[in-house]
């Protein structure tokens, strides 16, 4: 009985801590969000007005949602799609060809993965800037520097100078991902492979692919959500949504409304239609990328 | 016969090869030339910036360094970034390993929820609810001022490492008690004969065996702290008061369009980049390594 009381006060006293932190700074603001979607209210005002659907309403109505919209799926397309095909490459060469210098790769292909999303924007704002940029004094040996590109300026151009940058970030991490699972693929799969004649892109598209199926799906998950926030790191540090709401993203564009704007409600209701969206996305492929699993 | 097909076959080969060395070479040198790039202008003159970018440095400007560490208060910035790291990684292992240690090898009433809702945690992003922590610190400061006359929650550091480590604590925990949960119970009853108490036998003997897992954990959580810049910019509103360096350094950018001290920029740049990669160098293999064994990170 003694020794029953003795084990409930640790167990309390072991979960209690974490359970509060969690419940004040991940629970409650959670359900703020949600919350707040149905208020009009402007933050800082004592007077909360509950509005119903109002918000979403008017979000759908919304142009600079849409393009924030637009913005952020082509993000997600484009780097999830680059990044993943260039790290299964890499992870393939590294683990598969024999190379000298293989773990100087693996070591150099990481650093963009412990570099704070700040220095990356400002590495990046340099390579971009018009006049004194690294990109456009090479271009400029090929096409002369009279008329410069706006890496960062042009409304057209801007996103896609994004997603460099993006991809340039992600590539390290997934290819060490994917090297981990890569590695454990038996040789003797590869070895007869080889006795039967077939080619090494015959043998990465017959064996490693389908054999690192499940993984790749995992993180194709992972990357669709995490994307949605690294966008909004990377745009709020490079392009603050500029010029002119051609970066504008999802998250940057509700942090711009609840934050800067004032208009919190709104912009908790943003929240809402892209926390719902990236969840529905991520079960969408999910679904779709199902097959069965195969086992060594 | 064979013998040509042979040699044609090697030919392929070395083709293949060189292609396989070209290509890892042009992902190394992109990687690699714009991180030494910044080095190279963190020395510069304000001067040499209007110029062609690749020109080496006329000469070891160091005075960049100077005028940023003082001028542009990165040196504060630089404190109040090992302060927030530091503090946030304390209370997070102290909070997160008895939770994880206990959640992971103990049952009790609500063990399973507990759990699932730690797991549930996981797909929460800082993003989402940046905002309103910030105003849920808004109206306690209103509160603390009406009551005792001054603010507590925002432009407190403290206050940020508590956020930073509370948001971690589920990856932290879901990380933990995997490994935990695969020691064997024979060491607890061992203990318990032994009449050690469950706090000593938690400190004592589970924690040093749990080294590796809370190593993985300081590491990736000291990376995270330390470039992390949307909590501390949302939570450390005043100008004049203390600002952890990535924060430090988005100002500096922004001023840097209008006032063009590029070679403070850069300087600052490396202050930010220079313990990670230090760090790195250090400690890749336990990183890559602990990578994998923590699963993904969100």
């Amino acid at each position: 009985m003694k020794k029953n009381k003795a084990r409930s006060r640790f167990i309390v006293a072991c979960v209690a801590p974490a359970t509060i932190l969690a419940i004040i700074f991940l629970v409650i603001p959670t359900f703020n969000v949600f919350r707040m979607s149905l208020f009009r209210w402007g933050g800082y005002s004592p007077n909360q007005e509950f509005v119903g659907f109002n918000n979403f309403i008017t979000l759908f109505k919304d142009k600079n949602f849409f393009q924030a919209c637009r913005n952020s799926i082509l993000l997600i397309v484009t780097v999830t799609v680059i990044t993943i095909c260039f790290a299964l490459l890499f992870a393939a060469i590294l683990t598969r060809e024999k190379i000298k210098g293989q773990n100087f790769f693996r070591v150099v292909f990481y650093i963009p993965n412990i570099l704070s999303v700040v220095v990356i924007s400002a590495i990046f704002s340099a390579i971009y800037d018009a006049n004194y940029g690294l990109l456009n004094s090479i271009l400029g040996f090929f096409r002369g520097e009279a008329d410069p590109v706006y890496w960062l300026g042009d409304q057209k151009v801007v996103i896609y100078s994004l997603v460099i940058a993006m991809v340039w970030q992600a590539i390290g991490y997934y290819m060490v991902m994917y090297m981990a699972s890569m590695a454990s693929i038996p040789e003797s799969l590869y070895e007869s492979a080889n006795l039967e004649g077939a080619s090494r892109s015959r043998q990465f598209f017959s064996i490693t692919l389908p054999l690192i199926w499940t993984n790749i799906r995992t993180t194709l998950t992972f990357f669709i959500i995490s994307n949605i926030n690294m966008s909004f790191l990377f745009v709020k540090a490079m392009t603050g949504g500029g010029p002119d709401g051609a970066t504008e993203v999802f998250l940057s564009y509700m942090y711009k409304q609840a934050y800067t704007n004032s208009t919190y409600g709104y912009g908790m209701a943003v929240g809402v239609v892209v926390f719902t969206f990236s969840f529905a996305l991520a079960a969408v492929v999910n679904k779709v990328t199902k097959r069965e699993a195969l086992e060594f | 016969m064979n013998n040509q097909e042979n040699i044609v076959g090697q030919k392929s080969n070395a083709l293949a090869k060189a292609g396989i060395y070209i290509v890892l070479g042009l992902l190394t040198v992109v990687i690699v030339i714009p991180v030494a790039w910044v080095f190279m202008a963190s020395v510069k003159q304000n001067s040499e910036f209007y110029g062609n970018p690749f020109a080496l440095p006329q000469g070891i400007h160091l005075q960049n360094f100077v005028d940023a560490w003082t001028t542009a208060r990165m040196g504060d910035y630089f404190m109040t970034s090992i302060l927030v790291t530091a503090m946030a990684l304390l209370v997070l292992l102290v909070v997160s390993l008895p939770a994880a240690y206990v959640l992971s090898r103990y049952k009790f009433m609500g063990s399973r929820l507990l759990n699932t809702g730690f797991m549930a945690g996981l797909f929460i992003n800082v993003s989402y609810i940046v905002v309103p922590v910030f105003l849920m610190f808004v109206s306690g400061d209103k509160l603390l001022n009406s009551m005792f006359g001054h603010s507590f929650f925002l432009n407190n550091p403290f206050m940020v490492a508590v956020v930073l480590a509370s948001t971690s604590l589920p990856f932290t925990i879901y990380l933990l008690s995997g490994y935990l949960a695969t020691l064997p119970k024979d060491y607890e009853e061992a203990a318990y004969v032994d009449g050690a108490g469950y706090f000593t036998t938690m400190v004592r003997i589970i924690l040093p065996m749990a080294k590796p897992s809370i190593i993985t954990v300081i590491l990736f959580q000291f990376l995270a702290y330390w470039n992390e810049y949307i909590i501390s910019m949302t939570m450390l509103t005043d100008p004049n008061g203390a600002r952890t360096l990535p924060v430090g350094l988005l100002n500096l950018m922004k001023a840097q369009n209008a006032k063009a001290e590029y070679g403070q920029m850069y300087a600052g740049l490396v202050l930010v980049m220079l313990p990670t990669l230090v760090l790195y160098m250090c400690v890749q293999k336990q990183l890559t390594e602990g990578m994998t064994l923590g699963g993904l990170k969100g």
